[in-house]
């Protein structure tokens, strides 16, 4: 199968190619950018005037439901949402029924997701055996098993005894940690950001204390055991301001935050809306506000989807009783680029945060468009307006506080391996 | 501004907090309020305002006296009621908040009464109810107790009716109580110029200031010149603990005794919203002494519930009066 993309506009981060160019794609490889090679003669050509060509997206967290809660969401359902928004590459938690601590586990799982051929699927392993915080997974055998990096999702490892042989272990043969960071204690039982809305309210607050105090752990365990740490997604002003004193000393640490905290605060939880309960909570619009900046100065790398299915009973319910979590893969994008728009910033800078830069964190080789690289490519209108609807959305989950609201980028095309795996 | 609350008209169509009540509504439901004090003084104590209506108290939490004094207030009004103590059996039995509240929709009831142990549970039944249900809070977690707050704001109006010439003092567990909370946002929308809350750290929630309150952390201080004391009940399970070290050491600090009572004024008023721990926050002398309102609020309570029913009750469905 030959492809000709012809008369779109390519923006490749990575390669920084930011102009109207053809691509060119056989056996499922990019052949050429710009220039049509001697004897190609496409089987497909898509037209993608007026549209933008960029690396199929990266997306640092989304959690996919299987295997365990398929009532929530299947991995058909969200590798076809993950399709319809662009996403060719994705991390997933290990927050599964099973945990992922099994070799085994992660086998079936690249392998299901291998068939479907919808995305790239790299889980995350289990740092902990059950993500209970006290006996260290086995990590080589489950990076043997296609593991690329380990997480406690959103459990805690609040000994940090545990903590410190779980760095020294990692560090040992070079894997990459991701943590989200928030001290147990701190956060027990709270649902929103601990300040004038959650009193209000009258919800059970997580002072920003809370994130700030185990970045300093964690960065500090980091620095002594030499550990590689991804912080994953930040949700305050001290925590950016904490990431970028670590960068500048030279701590080899990354960052990434999800769509919903550089476009949202506190107060959209507004009456009670479940949508807006999110682990972290939304934080004030400073914190939103240093967020952004964050991720313009670099001091944050990327733009995650923290995308989380929640069926729509477990949202039925009072706030602090509703299930955390909103969908995003399909929001990713557009998400990404009002972000960029908002900042005074081009396209490419969007799509550095969503594909260059999570794949180097993945330590992946997507997220560019260089010659032999695998044709895994977005193709979207980055003025098309839509509104979010939940009879459109792909994925199972619904879930999402950008419900009703319109949003700008739409995808047109995405490709996987040189296989059209969506179309608008 | 979109709010649950309120009709297209402007006019109440739930009850579920005071924050965000215009002026008008609260005056309006306090005006009521004082045309129903008198009911309960005569011999036939009953009203014919919502006769044939049928008013459900649900309550997910336990309580009796809230319960009871709804029961009365719509009984004075000549609804029929029913009582619903879903408690947490019912949801242990795997049935949602939402099941309950769609069997009870399907038996026709015209008004429900909530209370519910989590935050935002009124706002949330409110949103899932037809277009001729009215929705009163009787408490949702830390939240509000909207009925709690205007019983409060009318006890104070009867004794001291200058609204805009008054200091009041909540004292204790603002922390947890959707009562302060209430009674904040109450005496505030009613242009109360000075609300003082009066606790240690560990029981004021983040940022109360931006209630509009001042902030105090001592009887001494807190309470100089203040008309109105309000007092707020500390909950068993705080006592001992990392919020507290003691009932006794509280009591010590925080407990209102005829001391204490002095630093306010001399006319100043003293009030509860039950049921008091004697004692702890407050000591029986003050209690039961002649400053203390505590029971007047009781009989009020019922007052304005029953003014708080029958403007819902009353109120324009579908363009059918």
């Amino acid at each position: 199968m030959k492809i000709h993309i012809k008369n779109g506009h390519v923006i490749d981060p990575k390669n920084n190619i930011n102009a109207k160019n053809d691509i060119y794609i056989a056996a499922g490889k990019i052949v050429a950018v710009g220039q049509q090679p001697d004897g190609f003669t496409a089987n497909q050509t898509i037209d993608a005037t007026d549209l933008i060509v960029s690396p199929g997206f990266v997306d640092l967290s989304a959690r996919l439901r299987e295997p365990g809660s398929e009532y929530k969401a299947t991995l058909v359902s969200e590798l076809h949402a993950a399709a319809a928004g662009g996403v060719t590459s994705l991390a997933c938690t290990p927050d599964t029924q099973p945990v992922l601590d099994e070799p085994g586990l992660v086998e079936m799982l690249k392998h299901r997701a291998k068939q479907l051929n919808l995305a790239h699927v790299y889980p995350l392993g289990a740092l902990t055996q059950k993500l209970e915080g006290k006996l260290l997974a086995e990590m080589c055998k489950l990076t043997e098993a296609g593991c690329v990096g380990f997480s406690q999702a959103d459990a805690a490892i609040t000994d940090t005894q545990v903590l410190w042989r779980a760095f020294e272990y990692a560090s040992t043969f070079g894997y990459t940690l991701f943590l989200r960071a928030e001290d147990y204690y701190l956060a027990k039982d709270g649902v929103a950001h601990d300040g004038e809305v959650a009193s209000r309210l009258g919800l059970k607050g997580i002072p920003a204390a809370a994130e700030a105090l185990s970045i300093a752990s964690i960065l500090r365990i980091a620095i002594d055991t030499k550990t590689r740490i991804h912080l994953c997604r930040l949700s305050t002003a001290e925590g950016v301001a904490l990431v970028r004193q670590a960068k500048k000393s030279g701590v080899p640490v990354t960052a990434d935050v999800s769509i919903n905290h550089i476009h949202l605060s506190d107060n959209d939880i507004g009456y009670f809306n479940a949508h807006a309960n999110l682990k972290p909570p939304l934080r004030t619009n400073r914190d939103r506000d240093a967020l952004c900046q964050g991720l313009k100065d670099g001091t944050i790398n990327a733009i995650c989807s923290d995308h989380t299915p929640v069926n729509n009973d477990a949202k039925l319910l009072p706030f602090a009783e509703a299930e955390a979590g909103a969908i995003g893969l399909e929001l990713l994008m557009p998400l990404a680029l009002k972000w960029a728009s908002n900042s005074q910033l081009g396209l490419s800078d969007a799509i550095a945060k969503i594909t260059s830069q999570p794949a180097a964190i993945l330590g992946i080789s997507g997220g560019h468009l260089s010659v032999n690289a695998d044709a895994d490519i977005a193709i979207f209108n980055p003025q098309q307006a839509w509104k979010v609807d939940a009879n459109q959305l792909k994925s199972h989950g619904k879930n999402t506080p950008f419900l009703g609201l319109e949003i700008i980028g739409k995808i047109q095309y995405t490709l996987l391996h040189g296989q059209i795996t969506y179309q608008a | 501004m979109y709010n649950p609350q309120l009709d297209s008209d402007g006019s109440l169509r739930h009850l579920l907090t005071i924050e965000g009540l215009p002026k008008r509504v609260l005056n309006q439901i306090l005006d009521t309020a004082e045309t129903f004090v008198g009911v309960a003084e005569r011999d036939i104590k009953k009203v014919p305002l919502l006769r044939g209506k049928t008013v459900c108290n649900i309550f997910f939490e336990n309580s009796t006296r809230t319960r009871t004094t709804f029961e009365i207030a719509a009984k004075r009004l000549s609804a029929d009621v029913i009582n619903l103590n879903v408690g947490t059996s019912s949801q242990s039995k795997g049935e949602t908040i939402l099941d309950t509240v769609d069997n009870l929709i399907a038996m026709h009831a015209d008004m429900f009464v909530v209370r519910h142990a989590q935050s935002g549970a009124a706002h949330f039944i409110a949103q899932h109810v037809p277009d001729n249900i009215s929705v009163i809070n009787a408490g949702d977690g830390r939240h509000a107790h909207p009925t709690q707050g205007l019983l409060d704001v009318f006890t104070v109006r009867r004794y001291k009716p200058d609204m805009h010439n008054l200091r009041v003092a909540l004292i204790g567990d603002v922390l947890h109580s959707r009562v302060a909370r209430s009674e904040i946002h109450a005496l505030t929308t009613l242009g109360v110029p000075e609300v003082r809350v009066i606790a240690p750290k560990t029981l004021l929630p983040a940022d109360v200031n931006k209630l509009g309150v001042q902030v105090f952390h001592d009887m001494k201080t807190g309470l100089k010149d203040v008309d109105v004391i309000m007092m707020l009940r500390l909950q068993n399970e705080r006592m001992n603990g990392a919020m507290l070290p003691s009932a006794q050491e509280y009591f010590k600090t925080f407990g209102l005794t005829q001391e204490k009572l002095s630093y306010a004024k001399t006319d100043a008023i003293v009030m509860h919203p039950g049921p008091m721990n004697r004692g702890v926050e407050i000591d029986s002398s003050v209690a039961d002494g002649s400053q203390s309102v505590i029971l007047p609020q009781v009989t009020y309570g019922i007052a304005v519930r029953m003014a708080v029913m029958a403007i819902l009750g009353g109120r324009n469905v579908g363009g059918n009066a």
